[in-house]
């Protein structure tokens, strides 16, 4: 049943899509598409929400299209109920909040077409059930998201991003396409049915997660693959940029999930969970750096999704860990972790991202350095947005400390593993996880004190006033899902359980029937936490502390002017700037790793021209792994360009002289 | 009526902590005054303060929003339930499963991210500084508090704190050499969370040097009360926290009887006051550090916890 309005939802998509080209030129096609698309992923949620909740089991379905001889086969199980409910979740809420933002967009027909035709490209993948469907849906996605960066073309940083994002697409794409090939083998039936059978040998399984690990790394984001991301999600309409940060980089984990939990089969070799491990642990701590050092805001947040990619990336590689020593526990424990941080990161990332769309349309900035005190003009948003930025800085009790802490524990297993590779890499990464943490609380209270908080730095900043309903009602959806899943976790653990259960055949406690709402990861004895309880301890001593002084004390209040030690500055500008809040970061982490190069130009005294202070901060990954071969190329390509420029006889010699080589080529070949 | 005496004991633990915080406070100002031969205030000098202040007109700028006055509420009630939970005389009281050591842990970072937030809301120059400074402050405190966390989740093989203790006072853990490295990490931690010196002075009046105090500078009235509050708050907590790991003798643990209670009670109060002798001592033979020296120095904290948990993970097998 769940294959069939999956499907139906995706044709339902299609259609829209194509309805969207002719849309695009009438005054009401952008509400008419956003709506359409409303419905019918909120069709797709429904149905995959039964089936998860339900405890239906997997339903499939082949379609006659596709290759010739097997067609196309679609399948709906626990894993790609929960994904779909991810991805249409988020195209639920991305289409709301575009109601109201989509008005103000210019380029309709460069936007219109691709969005509803994304949503289907990434229901897609989840549904399919044979590799050569899967890849066709993957690429899909990757396009219709590369044409939605780069629908705002007249700006050079959209073209470079979808340069980018195309050259790493495909490159991911490529590497998906060698892990299915070495999958499959020689028999040649691509569906995942019979690859699910074949068992192939542990060589050959480690070979495959590690393809998929590159491939769908890159996709997700995994340092050192990360490089587009950055680039690409700031640079795509807001709505559409929520949907790449919170949702398309989670169809990329379920890709990974997908092949290295099921496809393979049997347990894999334990070193290869070191390798996941390896790199999880450097992508968290350098995805959270590099966001701490953003001026931009869309930009922090797309380098704080790498961040949040790492720490599920860490709850995969220890779920690998304990699965290949078969401990069944605690490996669903650490997959349970990554995939409720699967929902909480797109839960609050899709929040972010909208809230920052709403900034930049009531603003038209993205430069924190320009904004400010938004949180006078814009109440609600702001409300919104600070419930998301302490969600994702892990605070209890929210959500996104949940799925923290159940990684943590899951880490404190770590010394019951019998290798001693993973007993000195599992602490490492726990630590840098905490760091990891620990900076994400920077980096937001930075985010969120620049652009809300303060004084307006601009009259943009000053002149801005509150977002349509339509916004408001999606980014408010968020935020209570946000509250909900930290406050009752144990409804989205037990609803994970059949997920869990099908990858590694073990599931964590049932948490439903415990006592006022706790979680309780292995056993009562040994770890728990209860979100509702801290809730409401947390505002009752709030509340009745200042009910308590109000009544007995004082309430007078009085408003006055800044004092700031007597000498306050009436320029906006003397605040702190976003450069400046990271000054004591850049300076203790990251000075020699990012190659951070500050240059002050301090005028004479006598001169009247204005001090200068720039910085630069690189990405380690452009310097060390993307730099030299592009500089070689771009070399290479200024060697050839002397080819561009010859007479037709040399054109007509080199002509004879590659045919007579190629005929040399073919002789000693025979 | 057990329902009523578990209540009522878990009420006591939270009143508890609320009422001798100002004492600890005093008796820390006590000693450091009479070691610097002077007579010093009365050690009962803070509850006046703090009666005081909540007495006082609430001054508030201009750009302030509700967050600013939200804000103080809110980072007292997190140290609140964080100190209140930590157990103090008895362990497994009623709420003690609510939130382990990592629950405690983020939940101080809740209140530090509100009164960071709250310190750029005012638009003032000095609460940016205060703010980044505090932020990064913590981003290396926390990693290295939670690899003593490690460390004592992995003795004790949970990160209950209730159960923690109990292993420890009952069933004689013994020394060893990753606790005493997680002590030392614990109390170089907790000198930085509470802005002591060497890391920051509470005292100090020269507002460039200033980290949690700049964060602060715009708060008056009820609102600084409650920052003042929070503060004492969190260094009791920090104070139990270590006599809860580190000197968990004289807790009623197994036997809940009022004698144990009352025993319970008293070593507690003991301990405290020991703790609050001993940090004005030790802050006396120390300078105070400039900023950019404090990652060295937290880096120590950090090598001593990571060795320690290292060292558990590694001896696992023998």
């Amino acid at each position: 049943m769940s294959a069939i309005v999956g499907l139906w939802c995706v044709a339902g998509l299609l259609g829209i899509a194509a309805t969207a080209i002719v849309a695009s030129r009438w005054s009401l096609g952008s509400p008419l598409v956003y709506g359409a698309s409303l419905v019918a992923c909120l069709a797709g949620l429904a149905s995959a929400l039964c089936h998860l909740l339900g405890g239906a089991p997997a339903d499939t379905l082949a379609l006659p299209i596709g290759l010739s001889g097997s067609g196309s086969s679609f399948r709906v199980d626990a894993l790609s109920a929960f994904f779909l409910v991810v991805v249409n979740l988020g195209g639920v809420v991305a289409s709301l909040y575009a109601l109201g933002y989509g008005r103000h967009e210019t380029a309709r027909l460069r936007v219109l077409p691709f969005f509803p035709a994304y949503l289907a490209g990434m229901n897609l993948v989840v549904l399919a059930d044979d590799a050569f469907s899967f890849l066709i849906a993957w690429e899909f996605m990757s396009l219709t998201s590369w044409a939605l960066v780069v629908a705002g073309h007249r700006s050079s940083e959209s073209t470079r991003a979808g340069y980018v994002y195309l050259l790493m697409a495909s490159f991911g794409t490529l590497v998906l396409v060698f892990a299915f090939g070495v999958l499959t083998g020689t028999g040649g039936d691509y569906s995942f049915a019979a690859i699910r059978a074949s068992h192939p040998d542990s060589v050959v399984a480690a070979l495959v997660l590690l393809l998929a690990l590159v491939g769908a790394g890159s996709k997700a984001g995994l340092v050192p693959l990360h490089v587009w991301l950055p680039l690409a999600h700031p640079a795509a309409p807001s709505h559409v940029s929520a949907l790449m940060s919170g949702v398309m980089t989670k169809v990329a984990i379920y890709g990974f999930v997908r092949i290295a939990f099921d496809l393979v089969g049997a347990p894999l070799e334990w070193w290869t969970s070191l390798v996941v491990l390896a790199f999880a642990g450097a992508t968290v701590v350098v995805g959270i750096l590099l966001a701490v050092m953003q001026r931009d805001l869309k930009r922090l947040l797309a380098y704080s999704t790498v961040e949040n990619i790492g720490i599920i990336f860490i709850g995969l590689g220890l779920a690998l860990a304990f699965h290949a020593d078969g401990m069944g526990v605690p490996a669903a424990l650490a997959l349970t972790a990554a995939l409720f941080h699967v929902l909480n990161h797109s839960l609050f990332k899709s929040l972010l991202f909208l809230g920052a769309g709403a900034v930049l349309s009531a603003t038209g900035e993205r430069n924190m350095d320009r904004l400010g005190g938004l949180i006078h003009r814009m109440p609600r948003t702001a409300f919104a947005f600070l419930i998301g930025c302490a969600a994702i800085s892990a605070l209890p009790p929210l959500n996104g400390f949940v799925s923290e802490w159940l990684t943590f524990q899951a880490i404190l297993i770590g010394p019951d593993l019998p290798q001693w590779g993973l007993r000195f890499v599992i602490p490492m990464v726990g630590a840098l996880l905490a760091l990891a943490a620990a900076l994400a609380a920077a980096c937001f209270v930075k985010a969120y004190g620049l652009v809300f908080l303060g004084r307006p730095r601009r009259p943009a900043a000053e002149a801005a006033c509150e977002v349509d309903r339509f916004s408001l009602a999606a980014v408010f959806i968020l935020t209570g899902l946000c509250v909900i899943a930290g406050v009752l976790p144990g409804l989205v653990i037990d609803a994970l359980a059949p997920v869990v259960h099908g990858l590694v055949d073990a599931r964590m406690p049932a948490q439903t029937f415990l006592s006022w709402a706790s979680i309780v990861p292995i056993a009562q004895s040994r770890s728990s936490y209860d979100g509702l309880i801290i809730l409401l301890f947390l505002v009752s001593a709030g509340t009745l502390t200042a009910m308590f002084i109000h009544r007995v004390a004082s309430r007078a209040t009085r408003r006055s002017a800044l004092w700031d030690c007597g000498y306050p500055d009436p320029s906006p500008l003397t605040q702190y700037s976003s450069s400046g809040f990271a000054m004591p970061i850049r300076r203790v982490f990251a000075t020699t790793l990012f190659l951070v190069r500050e240059t002050v130009d301090m005028p004479r005294p006598g001169e009247t021209r204005a001090a200068r202070h720039r910085l630069k901060v690189m990405d380690p990954a452009w310097r060390f792994l993307y730099g030299p071969p592009a500089r070689g190329v771009w070399r290479l390509a200024g060697r050839l360009n002397r080819f561009q420029f010859l007479t037709i006889r040399r054109y007509l010699t080199l002509v004879f002289a590659t045919l007579v080589l190629l005929l040399l080529v073919v002789a000693a070949w025979r | 009526m057990a329902l009523m005496l578990d209540l009522l004991a878990q009420a006591a633990q939270m009143f508890l902590v609320l009422i001798v915080a100002p004492l600890v406070i005093g008796i820390t100002r006590k000693v450091k005054a009479r070691l610097l031969r002077r007579v010093g205030p009365p050690v009962w000098q803070f509850y006046i303060d703090l009666w005081k202040l909540v007495h006082k007109e609430a001054v508030l700028a201009m750009d302030a929003s509700w967050l600013y006055r939200v804000a103080p509420y809110l980072v007292f009630a997190t140290t609140w339930v964080a100190a209140a939970l930590i157990p103090t005389y008895a362990t497994d009281l009623m709420f003690s499963w609510s939130a382990d050591l990592i629950a405690i842990v983020a939940l101080l970072a809740t209140g530090r991210f509100a009164l960071a937030l709250a310190g750029m809301d005012a638009g003032a120059r000095f609460g940016g500084i205060g703010a980044s400074r505090e932020m990064m402050i913590a981003s290396l405190a926390e990693p290295a508090m939670l690899l003593v966390v490690f460390t004592m989740a992995l003795i004790a093989g949970t990160t209950q704190l209730s159960a923690v203790a109990v292993t420890f006072a009952d069933t004689g853990v013994g020394l060893r050499v990753s606790l005493g490295l997680a002590m030392v990490a614990f109390v170089l931690v907790a000198l930085a969370e509470n802005g002591r010196i060497p890391i920051d002075n509470p005292a100090t009046h020269l507002e460039l040097t200033m980290i949690h105090e700049a964060m602060v500078l715009e708060y008056s009235g009820r609102h600084l009360s409650m920052i003042e509050a929070a503060a004492a708050l969190k260094l009791v907590l920090y104070f139990s926290l270590f006599s809860c790991l580190f000197l968990p003798f004289g807790m009623a643990t197994t036997d809940k009887s009022a004698d144990a209670m009352m025993l319970g009670f008293g070593s507690y109060l003991a301990k405290l006051i020991v703790l609050s002798i001993l940090l004005p001592v030790g802050e006396l033979a120390v300078a105070k550090m400039r900023v950019f020296r404090v990652p060295v120095f937290l880096g120590g904290a950090f090598a001593a916890a990571s060795l320690a948990v290292f060292l558990l993970f590694v001896s696992r097998s023998f």
